[in-house]
């Protein structure tokens, strides 16, 4: 047993945590350290370096565009960037469309999205979840009817994430309804965007953040070739989608550094009895508990790593616990950074505008809101206990 | 990174667990409990037969120079069968007499140790110290060639059962630790919640020899406590697996309302905690053996070791609580194997210093 990294891994943490000091703009580095809104400029931009560098989408085959990393240096260059506190790699187009395209997709499919997906040219989001399909996604029921070379499709996506910035959407609909089992008739389909019929409301949420949307559909008519994999089989499409290797579920990176900043600022603020607030055994206890349980998650998350690397199967469930775990971590570093201001978390948005507003402690409760998210989205962490249940201990 | 045990690792904890599960089932287990000693001595010469005794003790004593890492799969091993032979007091003792001990006296101990023929038990805690290393009111003053011992000790494991204990006492020059036979201490022994065996200790002008330097002990009982506590995160872990294989097994088999348990989703959640639960300590137990093993840095060693205690106390009474829970009545009864790793892990969860002793310790280490 050794829980030491390689002196190969090792240089390799060195490296990407070398570029990322030089090439993360300070503008971007800034706006994350302060929980701002990012805009699909700042997205893309930072999208864009990376493809440069041949880094956007490392578990890619080479010949897309590849790094050819193993799932230890994937692991580790996903943590430096949650560490460094770069933009998010939106998911949609390249941890998403980009490996269903790559499995499923036709030559002519493959040609014509991929590179699109890995320059950032074009910015994806995901049309899977309904107002009536949420955990129970098989129930959805947009509809699309084949009529000749085009899908007539009808129907709502809700919690478009980033739809509001989204050039395409990749889309769960209903091809057939006569089906006895709810999981057949449903097909995979890439929508542009900007074709006819399609609205987009945005769903403003608690925090006052713009980030996910509803996506009306109406008479939109989608050619066929646009279709993913045979029609009626989507739900085969999804389920790979869902098991596909997610390195970063834990997120151990960005709440390593969210854990280093709460306690930089806890030991700035002052308690109730003039010492630090780092120093009140009740607010340090609970602090010392997450700390205790990142570190916990971080071994546990590089034994599934290790397990990965030897057998070469894909994680399964374990992903479930990794997500539970990172996800509760995250909301309680949110909770106490909130906590760690007192009676300065109540300012809202209304004082923003003053350049002498401290725009970070007024980031702080709208984060703790926002991060209320993490425990229901992606699959809520019931659901997780769900899989796990099932398919680890097999109740 | 690698995280399995290495082949001689896996092979003596699958031999272990083999021996275990012929000879010292729940109902062998049950018969060395209620014995006068509460211990075996048919086992102990098997466990020292097996290499057990002699693992973690150098080469040149017949030993075989392994770190806690190589325990890990043993401990992990007698937390799955409740082993409640002194096994751990004689390791945590032995480990005083190798690192502190002269040439003389680890000749003289540690083979003896290593071939199962003597027995040993570290006497460091007292009453009002509470998991204080420090603090020790015991004293020993010089007498003749030797030294005499005066002071009383607290739930010493393992003390009945030893031929000679380890103990700290004071001297004009600080902490120093005394090898005194247990012939010569008055002891009241009795059995602990966990059906292990412990005695108090009363010392009275009771001889005894230095071992290692005079007002040295503190930095190395400090270190050799982190090391047990290291071995039990790993026992628990066992402890805490049997716990969650067994109700998860009661889940599938257990009928109520026409289907078994394990059907509702309010009890497969918190199955899932559980198991959850158990990776989580499985991989801070990984950590602080690790780290103990590792001499390089005594503040990172002890950091590592009360994270781990911290995960492995919140999450011992998580899952013991929640084993009985999900077994409803049954897990209550002492006729179930389930209830005595319950009463284990409630003990180890405040051995060595509990959660919110470890708290404050990793706080004053960051």
């Amino acid at each position: 047993m050794d829980l030491n990294y390689s002196q190969d891994e090792s240089a390799f943490r060195d490296e990407v945590r070398g570029w990322l000091k030089a090439n993360l703009p300070q503008d971007l580095r800034d706006k994350i350290a302060n929980y701002e809104e990012l805009s699909r400029d700042d997205l893309l931009r930072w999208h864009r370096i990376l493809a440069k560098k041949g880094w956007v989408a490392p578990a890619w085959p080479k010949e897309w565009g590849g790094t050819d990393w193993n799932v230890v240096q994937r692991y580790i260059f996903e943590e430096e960037c949650g560490f460094a506190g770069t933009p998010p790699l939106i998911p949609f187009g390249l941890t998403m469309c980009g490996p269903v395209l790559l499995r499923f997709g036709t030559p002519e499919q493959k040609k014509r999205f991929l590179p699109q997906i890995y320059n950032g040219d074009v910015f994806w989001c995901q049309g899977y979840s309904e107002p009536g399909s949420g955990s129970d996604l098989a129930s959805l029921k947009m509809k699309a009817e084949r009529q000749g070379d085009h899908y007539l499709c009808n129907g709502q996506k809700i919690w478009t994430t980033l739809g509001h910035y989204a050039d395409w959407i990749f889309c769960l609909v209903r091809t057939d309804s006569s089906m006895a089992k709810r999981q057949e008739g449903i097909s995979f389909l890439l929508i542009d965007m900007k074709t006819p019929g399609i609205t987009v409301r945005p769903l403003i949420l608690m925090d006052g953040g713009h980030e996910v949307n509803e996506v009306f559909f109406e008479n939109v008519k989608v050619p066929v070739e646009n279709l993913i994999y045979e029609e009626g089989k989507g739900w085969t499409v999804a389920k790979y989608l869902l098991g596909h290797e997610r390195m970063n579920t834990g997120r151990i990176g960005a709440s390593k550094r969210e854990l280093a900043k709460l306690k930089d600022f806890a030991a700035k603020q002052t308690g109730d009895d003039g010492r630090p607030l780092a120093d009140d055994p009740r607010f340090r206890d609970k602090l010392t508990r997450v700390e205790v349980e990142l570190m916990a998650l971080e071994i546990t998350n590089l034994r599934f790593l290790d397990q990965m690397r030897r057998s070469g199967q894909p994680p399964g469930a374990d992903v479930s616990m990794l997500k539970i775990k990172g996800t509760e971590i995250q909301q309680a570093l949110s909770e106490l950074s909130m906590q760690a201001v007192g009676p300065l978390a109540q300012p809202f948005k209304a004082v923003a505008s003053d350049p002498d507003f401290d725009r970070f402690t007024a980031g702080l409760a709208p984060r703790y809101c926002n991060f209320r998210k993490t425990s229901i989205y992606a699959g809520s962490n019931e659901i997780q206990r769900n899989i796990i249940s099932k398919m680890t201990l097999g109740l | 990174m690698n995280f399995d045990y290495n082949e001689e690792q896996q092979l003596l904890a699958d031999s272990v667990r083999r021996f275990l599960a012929k000879d010292y089932g729940f109902e062998a287990r049950k018969k060395v409990v209620s014995s006068k000693d509460g211990y075996s001595a048919e086992v102990w010469a098997q466990l020292a037969e097996m290499g057990l005794t002699g693992l973690p003790f150098s080469p040149d004593f017949g030993g075989f120079g392994g770190g806690a890492v190589d325990l890990m799969g043993v401990m992990e091993a007698a937390g799955d069968a409740l082993l409640v032979e002194p096994y751990l007091p004689t390791l945590m003792a032995g480990q005083l007499v190798a690192r502190a001990g002269s040439d003389a006296q680890k000749k003289a101990i540690l083979p003896q140790v290593v071939e199962g023929k003597l027995k040993l038990a570290s006497a460091h805690t007292e009453k009002g110290a509470r998991y204080n290393l420090s603090k020790v009111s015991a004293t020993a003053k010089a007498a003749g060639a030797g030294w005499v011992l005066t002071g009383e000790k607290a739930v010493v494991l393992g003390a009945a059962a030893a031929d000679r204990l380890v103990v700290s006492a004071i001297t004009g020059k600080g902490m120093s630790l005394f090898l005194v036979d247990t012939k010569d201490a008055k002891l009241k022994s009795y059995v602990t919640l966990d059906e292990m065996r412990a005695a108090d200790v009363v010392l009275k002008d009771s001889k005894g020899e230095l071992l290692g330097t005079e007002g040295g002990a503190q930095a190395l009982v400090e270190e050799v406590v982190d090391y047990a506590t290291a071995l039990i995160c790993a026992e628990a872990v066992g402890a805490m697996k049997y716990s969650c294989d067994t109700t998860l097994e009661y889940l599938k088999t257990r009928k109520q309302f026409g289907v078994t348990i394990g059907n509702f989703q309010a009890l497969q959640h918190r199955m899932v905690d559980m198991y959850v639960s158990y990776e989580q300590a499985k991989s801070m137990a990984c950590l602080a053996c690790s780290k103990v093993d590792s001499p390089a840095d005594a503040r990172d060693r002890a950091r590592a070791v009360s994270a781990a205690k911290i995960k492995i106390a919140d999450n011992a009474r998580h899952i013991s609580q929640e084993a009985i829970q999900l077994h409803g009545g049954m897990g209550m009864t002492d006729e179930m194997k389930v209830s005595h790793s319950f009463r284990r892990l409630t003990m180890i969860a405040q051995q060595f210093g509990d959660a919110e002793h470890h708290l404050a310790r990793f706080a004053r280490l960051s």
